[in-house]
Formats: C-alpha cells, sequence, structure tokens
C-alpha cells in the first residue's frame, strides 16, 4: 500500500511542527529564514519561516512570536519538547536570509537577510541547540522541506538547483 | 480605499500608456486592486511564492515612501525585449546582459511615469531609486517588500495593476506596497478624512 506523502505546509511568519512521517516546508524564502528543529528519536520536526531578527521592533498588536528570530526560536522548541522531543537530542538546520537586492545606500534593511541569520544563532546557542547545517546568505530565493523521518533538508533554488543538509 | 483605487488607476494608467507609446501599440490595463492582503495572498497573485518571476524593484523615497515592485513572467519580458528592442526571442531562460539592462530601462520608464503622475494627483514627492532587477521565486522577492509592514502585523496594503497587450498578450503587473507610516500623508493629500478607530 502506497502512503500518501503527507506534507505541511509553512507561510510566511508562521511555525509549525510535525511528527512521525511526512514532510514540512515552506516556499520563497528570500530575506527570511527557514529555521528547522529535529529529534532524530522521536522524529519531531518543526519549521519556523522567520521574517525580522528582533522583536524589539515590533509594533503590532498581538505579537506573532513566529515571525521574529529571538521568538521563534524558543516557540519552536517548546512545542517540540511538549510533542515528545527531548532537548538533548534536538539539533538545528537553518536556510534564507539572502540579499534578493543589491545596491548601495539604502539603509540598514538591506541587510535583513544576514540580521535575521545572525539572530537565529544568537538564540540557537543560547538555548544550547547545535546548529549542524546552513545554507544561508546569496542573493536568491529558496524552497526548503525538512523530512520528519530522516532529518534531511531538501533546499531548492531557480539559481543552484537542489541540495540536501 | 475607492481613492486609492483611483490614485492606482491614473498611476497605472499612465505607465501603460507610457509602454504603450514605446511599443507603439494599444494596452489595456485591468482595473486596479487596492486592498489589505495578507502576506501569503500577495504572492499568490503571482502565481504563488514559488513561482519564478521576473522583477525589477524601486525604492521610494520622498514624502511617503514605500516599495514599488514591476513583474513580469519570463515569458512576458522575453516578449517585451523582442517587440520592444527587436532582440531575438531566445528560447532559453537565461538573459543577456544587454536585456537584463533593457528590462531594468523599461521598468524605470513605466515606474517613472506612474510615480510622477501619482506624484501631481498627490502633490506629494515620490522619488524611485535606481532599479534593482532580480529573477527568483515570487514569494523571495515580495517578501522583501513587505518587511517594514513585518513590524505592524501580518498583511500589507497593495495597489495592484495588471497590463494585457491583447494580441501578443505580454502582461505585467504593478505592486506599489506604501511603507505604515505613508497612509496617513497619502490619505491627508488627497483630502480625504481621517477617521482612526
Amino acid at each position: 500500500m502506497i502512503d500518501e506523502q503527507r506534507i505541511v505546509k509553512v507561510g510566511m511568519a508562521e511555525l509549525n511542527i510535525i511528527t512521525g512521517h511526512g514532510l514540512i516546508r515552506t516556499t520563497g524564502l528570500g530575506s527570511c529564514v527557514g529555521l528547522t528543529l529535529f529529534d532524530p528519536h522521536t522524529k519531531v520536526a518543526g519549521l519556523a519561516h522567520v521574517m525580522l531578527p528582533t522583536s524589539d521592533i515590533a509594533r503590532e498588536g498581538v505579537l506573532n512570536v513566529a515571525k521574529y528570530a529571538d521568538t521563534a526560536v524558543p516557540t519552536l522548541l517548546d512545542q517540540l519538547i511538549s510533542n515528545g522531543a527531548v532537548k538533548s537530542r534536538i539539533v538545528a538546520k537553518m536556510a534564507g536570509g539572502s540579499q534578493m537586492f543589491t545596491f548601495a545606500g539604502t539603509g540598514d534593511s538591506m541587510r535583513i537577510g544576514p540580521r535575521n541569520v545572525e539572530s537565529c544563532k544568537i538564540k540557537l546557542s543560547e538555548l544550547g541547540i547545535p546548529l549542524i547545517a546552513e545554507d544561508t546568505g546569496g542573493n536568491y530565493g529558496r524552497t526548503i522541506e525538512l523530512n520528519c523521518e530522516t532529518g534531511i533538508l531538501f533546499i531548492r533554488s531557480v539559481q543552484k538547483g537542489v541540495k540536501e543538509l | 480605499m475607492d481613492v486609492l483605487k483611483e490614485v492606482g488607476n491614473i498611476g497605472a494608467g499612465n505607465a501603460a500608456t507610457a509602454l504603450s507609446r514605446i511599443l507603439d501599440k494599444p494596452i489595456d490595463m485591468a482595473v486596479p486592486n487596492v486592498q489589505m492582503l495578507p502576506f501569503e495572498a500577495i504572492t499568490d497573485r503571482v502565481g504563488g511564492a514559488e513561482n519564478i518571476v521576473l522583477a525589477v524593484y524601486f525604492r521610494v523615497e520622498g514624502d511617503a515612501p514605500g516599495n514599488l515592485f514591476f513583474i513580469l513572467s519570463p515569458e512576458a519580458a522575453k516578449k517585451l525585449l523582442h517587440y520592444l528592442a527587436g532582440l531575438e526571442m531566445g528560447t532559453e531562460d537565461e538573459f543577456s546582459e544587454m536585456e537584463w539592462s533593457a528590462l531594468a530601462e523599461i521598468g524605470n520608464i513605466l515606474a517613472g511615469s506612474y510615480l510622477s503622475s501619482l506624484a501631481d494627483f498627490t502633490s506629494l514627492s515620490l522619488i524611485p531609486t535606481v532599479p534593482a532587477l532580480a529573477m527568483d521565486m515570487a514569494g523571495a522577492i515580495l517578501g522583501y517588500g513587505l518587511l517594514q509592514f513585518g513590524e505592524m502585523g501580518d498583511s500589507a496594503l497593495v495597489i495592484d495593476t495588471t497590463f494585457i497587450e491583447g494580441q501578443y498578450a505580454v502582461e505585467g503587473q504593478f505592486f506599489l506596497i506604501p511603507d505604515p507610516e505613508s497612509f496617513d500623508k497619502i490619505f491627508i493629500a488627497l483630502g480625504v478624512p481621517m477617521n482612526h478607530d
């Protein structure tokens, strides 16, 4: 019997988890970062589509924790743990954080991609989660999906084709 | 919203006129959409986050800053280059340096006429930066224009317009995403009474 592949989709500024089998995917990452957490033993995986580096700049009414690196990483970690993952086994992979447009003299928002990457790394190291692979930077978009049985992260881009981490 | 729609209409009307002048062909324009849209819905307007598009991006500076994108499918861009610059229509997906700079220039002319009519109408100064080009996933490209909105919520104001050049089906879209702070300025300039609830 062929099992239909289960795919959990994560939109911009969203996060979600998947357990057991299937893929968790987010499409069209530019300066955003796709951060994944995975416990290889219990097969619990999570993905956050992080848009901005820090929630300090948030001016929204109700904070969307998935959107900011500093709030998305701990929230995703909590969700994995409450679904049976064990913190000491959890590993992180991430992709994205590119600079889609490069031209001079247009302020700090041009560097948002690299800043998203830095902010995710800082938060991971504060939480003691090892970052075991990354494909970040550049000037191109990426679509990523994590297989929650193997922990393999597939990365697809227009310019660079397919990559596995 | 109606008044913003009118502004979009006028801007796009001028850009369509400019395009039809350079192409020497009539260009139709679909009535623009002005809406607060969730981020996901914005990329759906150009075929989904993964759809490959060619974008000419301008940061708009001046009184009411924002982000302006002129978006084409790669096929439409090839057609545009063919009709406009008489360049051979290559079958490969790549664009030469020459085609790339021609597209930047076309984008520049269109964005210039779009913005200058908005500026005339609102008496606001709106200055586009030099164009930046990218051909990539729509989500990655448009996501960049949503960053300022990201600080405030998960939806953005988008003024979107589609051009249709009937016979040859060259289609392009303008996305104007004014910064959140620019709304009030645009509304005041248009003489719309402000009522914040």
